[in-house]
């Protein structure tokens, strides 16, 4: 059996107690930091945590040696931590596929996903949510315009974009994030755009705050890690009102209110 | 004043008049004269003394020059000659005549506006003769000729009055045939001809040369020349009709100055827009200008570390200056300038367009950089090298300690060297230098020990071979490691024709794409395949057919990349692949720019070509070397069984009087030690020189051979690969 596990969003006590459990019990235990990361606990607090070895795997174990892991699922009782939910990365779905063909059985506990959490801390409508999108560092001279397409393409349906910041080679800063999506943005589509950044979601003190997109990286958001949601062109009401209670939106995003 | 003083004043001087500028190189065969000649000419310009030129070889400075008695590296040397009652200078660039050093007498090409081509009268043109005057032809670069050895006619073959000139016609219409062939619309300003003196004979060696209008004035002319030969008078006849002077007058009347030369030669070497400030400027040789700088050599100097050798086209240099280095996107300092003469530089406070310029502090530059004071300046045509490395060996240092300082200086080779390619192998950690022939590795491992005293051990050299297919391969899927990308890839020949327009730049990615389209198609590509190319890459391209796939185009660098990957190290035995087209006819790409990045997309486009190739009948291509032997007559048996016991082929024989000459076609690998070989065969009796003949398929039955003996010094599995090893 292969049990992916969520942890959640911050530490090691945001896992739930049915995922607690299937740690203490199973064979073997594995966690990834590779689709994203705790940044309030690491691997040897985990293993305190919870009294045991854990083997963290890397991007090659997950992905050109996921054979192996799943081989060894077939008589043993494997388990795989995974920061936030499971499966949200695409990442996951491949080894739960691939376990499906081979006749491994697997098995899902779930944890808190950012996506949820967004939700949580800005007010802002699940219901009003379109595609996401990744900002990734450039390759040589390459700039991705894909969150851009994506955020054009949400404002059609006036719908937010939620947007995960790259984790390779190191967190992707905001101020880093916007830069890119300006180099990018050769039409100057996103000049009047507001969006809200957040970060260290789960933790005790996240920071959120909500402003002009391009004016984002004048604020102080701390410690990673981060995430963005580029706002729809029209709020409703009670978002606006969360924003400025909880993000400290500007007045003139009052504007935008439907 | 010293003399040497004087000269430099004059030159300081000189260099602001472009109309009195000429910027020459001198090109011959091996063994021509080019050397003696270029000697002479200085000693005859006062610039050494008459006594040493020819014994000296002033211009082959390096020990090595002087010992193996060839010149290697392009020298450069300026000075001053008086015609028709007004100065000139003369800028003059020496080049090597051995193929194994093709690439500098390339890159030298593009400092000059004109050369003298210099053809020894009893050989006549060579092989190597053709293959320099291409070179320059190519570059658009104007030649006069120079019949040199002319007093061997007399006293070696004994010909008559009338026989001598029969032959030296003949020399002459075969160069001009070489120009007509390769400058058609140029042929009628260009041909070489006797009546106006673009054409002058002589010996280099005993200082002597005639020319129409140099009969004029001293009235010494051919019937002269052979009453004093027969006489044994040379010193008299240079003395009467100095070489210097005929030659270097020649020069000057018939080879173009900088502001002639660059009006024509700017549209061929540079594609940017003409109109434009900068382009006028070079046109125009303006001074006054944006820095245009090419350059076309790095030599190293004790004293002042790399030196940057070039032709400044437009604006002046001046210590100081900060200037882009394009090719390199970066930024560097001018320390010094200077300007050669002989081995030594003489450095001046500043130097004007249409000059060739030593410029110490471009430490980033390598042959072929454009240099300017404009950032977004568009870089000159690179130079085209016509042949590519073909051998390689292993170096290390005798004493691990001189590792660093190896590297080091096989770094630095390979930038004063850009046909010198060195190499890490990862497997072994050894290092690998890679570059035209035998002779181009020893004589640059040589200098290691030499120059740089750092004693080394080379492994024997070796043949590098080219991977390539020879017929279609099925559609192969390859996956990414997260397996949401998928690229479904076919591999198959590639014509001929497309390799060559694409290497002689007859059609290249920067051009307008309808344009590029025509030709390839006209050179065999299909009309989905010649729409879709993206990129080519030594010799193989990458089409891309498939039609309106949503983020291909943000994919493609990447996709590319592992393209290129793959052609830099074939699946067969990790050589690199030629003749190959590539074509993407479909792929799947995941939603999202991070779960298609560089860990993704490259290992699995370069998975799907290696399994694609394995699937298209692979083998091996070596390169071959064309073989060119004089030999008496009665060893005419020891010649061709030489050649037939290194898989040669004979491909054509030559008898002239009692010696013959032997054209033959063999592969490089087989050809290691011929020197020697040849030599004790023939008691040295034989003359021979060698040429590039590209590559060619090894005999099927070899290829499992072969595969292996390369995969086992690379430290690769010792099996031939199979598809599933990439795909699966």
């Amino acid at each position: 059996m292969l049990t992916f596990i969520g942890m959640g969003l911050y530490d090691e006590k945001d896992i739930s107690i049915k995922g607690y459990e299937k740690v203490k019990e199973a064979d073997e235990v594995y966690i990834e930091f590779y689709t994203s990361k705790l940044v309030g606990t690491t691997r040897e607090r985990l293993e305190e945590f919870f009294g045991r070895e854990i083997v963290e795997l890397r991007r090659e174990d997950l992905e050109d040696r996921s054979r192996e892991l799943v081989e060894k699922a077939r008589h043993k009782d494997i388990v795989l931590l995974i920061p936030g939910d499971v499966a949200v990365a695409t990442t996951h779905s491949s080894i739960m596929l691939e376990a499906r063909q081979k006749g491994v059985d697997i098995q899902l506990i779930h944890g808190a996903s950012i996506v949820s959490a967004v939700c949580g801390l800005t007010g802002l409508h699940n219901y009003r949510f379109g595609k996401s999108a990744t900002v990734a560092y450039p390759y040589g001279k390459t700039v991705s315009r894909t969150p851009i397409r994506v955020i054009l393409d949400n404002w059609s349906i006036n719908a937010h974009t939620l947007l995960y910041l790259d984790l390779h080679p190191e967190p992707m800063t905001i101020a880093k994030a916007v830069e890119i999506l300006k180099k990018a943005d050769d039409d100057k589509m996103l000049k009047d755009a507001y969006a809200v950044g957040l970060a260290r979601a789960g933790s005790e003190k996240p920071v959120v705050r909500c402003d002009r997109l391009y004016e984002l990286p004048e604020h102080d958001f701390g410690d990673p890690l981060y995430i963005m949601v580029v706002l729809a062109k029209k709020l409703h009401i009670t978002e606006y009102e969360f924003l400025s209670a909880f993000a400290n939106a500007p007045h003139e995003l009052s504007l935008s209110v439907e | 004043m010293t003399r040497a003083k004087k000269m430099v004043d004059k030159i300081k001087d000189l260099m602001w008049k472009p109309d009195k500028i000429r910027n020459m190189g001198i090109i011959a065969h091996i063994d021509h004269g080019k050397t003696t000649l270029s000697d002479n000419l200085l000693a005859g310009a006062g610039m050494i003394s008459e006594e040493l030129a020819g014994q000296q070889l002033y211009l082959d400075f390096d020990e090595q020059e002087q010992e193996r008695g060839i010149t290697i590296n392009a020298a450069n040397v300026s000075m001053v000659h008086e015609y028709g009652g007004e100065e000139y200078l003369i800028n003059l660039i020496d080049t090597p005549g051995h193929v194994d050093f093709g690439g500098d007498v390339t890159r030298a090409m593009r400092a000059v506006d004109g050369v003298i081509v210099v053809v020894d009268a009893v050989e006549g043109v060579m092989p190597q003769t053709e293959t320099v005057l291409r070179q320059a032809l190519r570059e658009n670069v104007k030649p006069v000729l120079f019949v040199n050895k002319v007093d061997r006619l007399i006293k070696e073959l004994e010909l008559g009055p009338e026989e001598m000139q029969n032959k030296l016609i003949k020399v002459i219409g075969e160069v001009n045939k070489l120009i007509k062939a390769l400058r058609p619309e140029k042929y009628d300003k260009w041909k070489v001809d006797v009546a106006n003196g673009s054409v002058a004979f002589g010996s280099a060696l005993y200082k002597w040369a005639v020319s129409v209008p140099s009969m004029k004035e001293t009235g010494v002319g051919f019937k002269e020349v052979y009453d004093y030969l027969k006489a044994d008078n040379a010193r008299e006849l240079a003395k009467k009709t100095p070489l210097h002077r005929v030659v270097l007058d020649m020069v000057i009347k018939h080879l173009p100055s900088p502001i002639e030369a660059q009006k024509e030669r700017i549209p061929v070497i540079w594609k940017g827009d003409a109109t434009s400030n900068e382009g006028q400027a070079m046109v125009k040789c303006d001074p006054n200008g944006p820095i245009a700088l090419m350059i076309t050599k790095i030599v190293s100097d004790p004293h002042a570390g790399e030196v940057a050798v070039g032709r400044l086209y437009s604006g002046t240099l001046k210590p100081g200056l900060e200037l882009f280095l394009i090719d390199r996107k970066t930024k560097n300092r001018v320390q010094t300038i200077g300007l050669f003469m002989g081995p030594r530089r003489v450095e001046v406070p500043e130097i004007p367009a249409g000059n060739i310029v030593a410029v110490v502090g471009l430490k980033d530059a390598v042959a072929g950089s454009t240099c300017s004071n404009l950032e977004n300046f568009v870089p000159f045509e690179s130079i085209k090298h016509i042949s590519e490395p073909v051998v390689t060996m292993a170096i290390e240092a005798k004493n691990p300690r001189d590792l660093p300082k190896l590297i080091e200086v096989l770094r630095k080779l390979a930038k004063e060297d850009p046909t010198l390619q060195v190499t890490l192998n990862e497997e072994t950690g050894e290092h690998l230098m890679s570059g035209m022939g035998e002779l181009h590795l020893e004589v640059r491992v040589e200098r290691i020990r030499r120059d740089f005293g750092i004693d080394v051990v080379t492994s024997p050299p070796i043949v590098v071979f080219r991977e390539t297919v020879t017929s279609t391969s099925p559609v192969v899927e390859g996956k990414s490691p997260n397996k949401h990308n998928r690229f479904y890839i076919t591999v198959e020949p590639l014509p001929q024709e497309v390799i060559r327009k694409f290497k002689e730049g007859e059609v290249d990615m920067k051009m307008d794409k309808k344009e590029r389209r025509r030709i390839l198609e006209e050179a065999g590509l299909a009309k989905e395949e010649a729409a879709g190319i993206q990129e080519y890459y030594e010799g193989n391209v990458f089409c891309d057919v498939t039609k309106g796939i949503q983020y291909l185009n943000e994919t493609m660098e990447l996709i590319l990349e592992g393209f290129r990957e793959a052609m830099r190290a074939g699946p067969l035995a990790r050589e690199p692949m030629m003749g190959v087209k590539v074509k993407l006819v479909d792929c799947k790409l995941h939603e999202d720019a991070v779960h298609r990045g560089p860990a993704q997309v490259i290992p699995a486009v370069r998975s799907a070509i290696f399994a694609a190739v394995l699937q298209a009948q692979p083998t091996l291509l070596e390169p071959y070397q064309k073989v060119f032997i004089t030999v008496p007559q009665d060893m005419l048996g020891n010649v061709t069984k030489e050649i037939q016991g290194r898989r040669g082929q004979i491909l054509e024989m030559r008898t002239e009087g009692d010696m013959v000459t032997v054209v033959a076609k063999a592969p490089v690998k087989e050809m290691f030690g011929f020197a020697g070989a040849i030599r004790s065969a023939t008691s040295g009796k034989a003359l021979w020189s060698v040429e590039h003949a590209g590559f060619e398929p090894i005999p099927q039955g070899l290829l499992e051979n072969f595969v292996m003996e390369v995969r086992k010094r690379k430290g690769l599995k010792l099996e031939l690969p199979k598809p599933e090893d990439f795909v699966g």
